[in-house]
């Protein structure tokens, strides 16, 4: 890994931490960001950390080009052996995995498919070498996931699971984007699961959809009303598959103001992590309902 | 006491100078598209500069006053009429309650802001007032106004004169056709030094697909990539990456054909290589493009970029010392 750096015109700074991705980019993308942001810079106006890149927007009337960019090499530099300890928070997320929304809008766009003659969910089964759909669903809700980017629309989480590479699932996106997907759709692409944040175009795989909303501008429902947008880069996603009846009670939850998502604090340790990763995760399963 | 919207336009917004500080969370700064004639809308009615505007598309809207006020309406070449008589843009004037402001054909440009005094005063979310549509968010209920929207004005501390006006040669000239200035750079060395020189040889074409989130271009010739393998979490078409973010003015170009520039309510990120960025001393430019509109991408490095933005700078503060 060394990281590239390019202008991005002249108020932006592109930084390409790896060009593959790997936990390791994301974390070095994470805690540059973090380091870049406490260190109050003047001029920075955004730092938005992303998969195995970051970018800096500035006003380069407060601060020259080259001059942030020295910055923010020495900062990386600096940061070469540190400690990779997060400080996060576990999220479950309930799914429903082969919901009638979902597959109605599929069959709707199935011309834009690769497969039009089987649905996504059975799709990225067979190309991903599962036997069915079940032990699909096992892989993708049996270890958790990390959120490493967040973006694209407003609140829409990118996710990448913590699994070694063999394991990771892999699917191309649809050859043409729909023109529409439900809202709180659990979709996938290339390596990275998501969470429409609102209904709209997208050109992701769709398996399932959650009850839980993940951004509310109006910030009316329960767990949105502190802030609109729920996931932050560095949260961790454990998604819990269930069936209708549940679906149907956790809206209504949500509607009537009771849904409250089960969160856990971790201090998240890359090096432990990779020494011992389906352990680690069963640890994070049992923290969700282990008290 | 307020403005009523009698018709909308083809996709009027209420605008301030955005929203920065949540792009980490794919929330755009949003704000005008052509912020120079939102500046000078403002400061022709008093207001500070970044007082929150209507920002109106190719098409004007119909507004009728509800009180009265001080207006001036700035960039696109948008006719306009207060109950009929002629009035003229980059210029101030006085709207008595009652009266409605309308607008003929589009001449030159595409987009017209309409600076009230006082501003308009919808509800400040996340820092602005600006609306950014795709997340149902800020502006008026999230979305683009309709008809029979009531809008509210803010108080007015200053008064300022009818008249006052931005003279012609501080105002940005649109042509049939304009030139952006790209500094090539984020994943350029993705591509041929063939397809490098013929980006910027070629004559471009807007698109129909030009909008808040971006414009789109056409009719240069598709760009060949420099083979690789696709790096892990990339996927297969060359033309991706592992999802990045999208600096404001990045040029992407899914499947090497139609370059797309993204604006001010931009995605925040996403898996299409880019091949540079638009300085940004020509972003307020793009908000003035028409469809069909022939385009040329001229490439300049940092220094350039950063002269061309001093530049527009003291246009903006010789407007502030002359009007």
């Amino acid at each position: 890994m060394k990281t590239r750096y390019s202008f991005g015109g002249d108020d932006h700074i592109f930084a390409e931490v790896d060009e593959e991705m790997s936990l390791e980019a994301f974390f070095r993308s994470l805690s540059v960001t973090k380091v870049v942001k406490e260190s109050q810079i003047d001029g920075i106006v955004e730092v938005c950390p992303a998969n195995a890149s970051y970018q800096i927007k500035y006003n380069p009337d407060q601060i020259k080009p080259n001059d942030l960019l020295a910055e923010l090499k020495s900062i990386e530099s600096a940061m070469k052996n540190a400690e990779s300890i997060l400080q996060t928070r576990v999220v479950e997320v309930p799914v429903y995995y082969n919901d009638p929304w979902t597959h109605e809008t599929l069959m709707r766009f199935r011309e834009r498919h690769q497969d039009p003659d089987s649905t996504d969910l059975e799709y990225a089964a067979r190309i991903n070498g599962f036997d069915s759909i079940e032990s699909f669903i096992e892989a993708h809700s049996g270890s958790p996931w990390f959120v490493t980017m967040v973006g694209f629309v407003a609140g829409l989480p990118f996710m990448f699971q913590m699994v070694d590479r063999e394991r990771q699932i892999e699917v191309p996106k649809y050859l043409r984007p729909r023109t529409d997907t439900p809202k709180q759709t659990v979709g996938y692409g290339g390596c990275f699961a998501c969470i429409y944040s609102v209904r709209g175009a997208g050109g992701y795989q769709m398996f399932g959809i959650t009850p839980m909303p993940i951004f509310d501008p109006k910030q009316e429902i329960s767990h949105l009303r502190e802030f609109m947008v729920f996931f932050n880069p560095g949260d961790i996603v454990k998604f819990k598959p269930i069936d209708r009846a549940a679906y149907d009670e956790e809206l209504e939850a949500v509607e009537t103001g009771r849904f409250e998502p089960v969160i856990r604090e971790l201090n998240f340790s890359l090096d432990e992590f990779q020494s011992g990763i389906d352990e680690y995760n069963k640890n994070i399963g049992e923290m969700l309902h282990g008290n | 006491m307020g403005i009523k919207i009698i018709s909308p336009g083809l996709a009027t917004s209420v605008q301030d100078l955005g929203r920065p500080g949540y792009y980490h969370l794919g929330i755009p700064i949003s704000g005008g598209m052509d912020r120079f004639a939102l500046r000078a809308a403002n400061h022709l009615v008093g207001n500070p500069e970044g007082s929150a505007v209507l920002e109106a598309v190719f098409l004007g809207p119909e507004i009728e006053f509800t009180t009265d006020a001080m207006v001036a309406v700035t960039g696109a070449e948008l006719p306009l009429k207060v109950d009929g008589e002629p009035k003229e843009i980059w210029t101030s004037f006085s709207v008595k309650s009652g009266q409605t402001l309308s607008f003929e054909f589009l001449k030159a440009g595409a987009r017209s802001y309409i600076a009230v005094s006082g501003g308009i005063d919808v509800p400040v979310v996340l820092g602005s007032r600006s609306t950014y549509g795709l997340g149902a968010l800020g502006g008026h209920e999230g979305r683009n106004l309709q008809s029979g929207d009531k809008l509210e004005i803010g108080d007015s501390s200053i008064t300022v004169d009818e008249g006052r006006q931005v003279p012609a040669n501080l105002r940005r000239g649109l042509g049939s056709s304009a030139e952006l200035r790209v500094v090539p750079g984020l994943y350029w060395h993705r591509i041929t030094e063939d397809s490098q020189k013929y980006f910027f040889d070629d004559t471009w074409k807007v698109a129909s697909e030009a909008d808040r989130i971006g414009y789109r271009f056409q009719h240069g010739r598709a760009l060949r990539f420099n083979e690789r393998k696709q790096p892990f979490g990339a996927g297969s078409d060359p033309s991706n990456i592992v999802d990045s973010c999208y600096p404001y003015g990045s040029i992407q170009v899914p499947g090497g054909t139609e370059p797309i520039v993204l604006h001010r309510d931009a995605v925040s990120g996403g898996g299409y290589f880019m091949i540079g960025t638009v300085i940004s001393a020509d972003m307020d430019l793009i908000g003035q493009l028409q469809p069909n509109m022939d385009v040329k991408f001229i490439e300049v490095d940092i220094d350039t970029a950063l002269a061309a933005r001093m530049n527009r700078q003291s246009n903006m503060q010789r407007i502030r010392e002359v009007v």
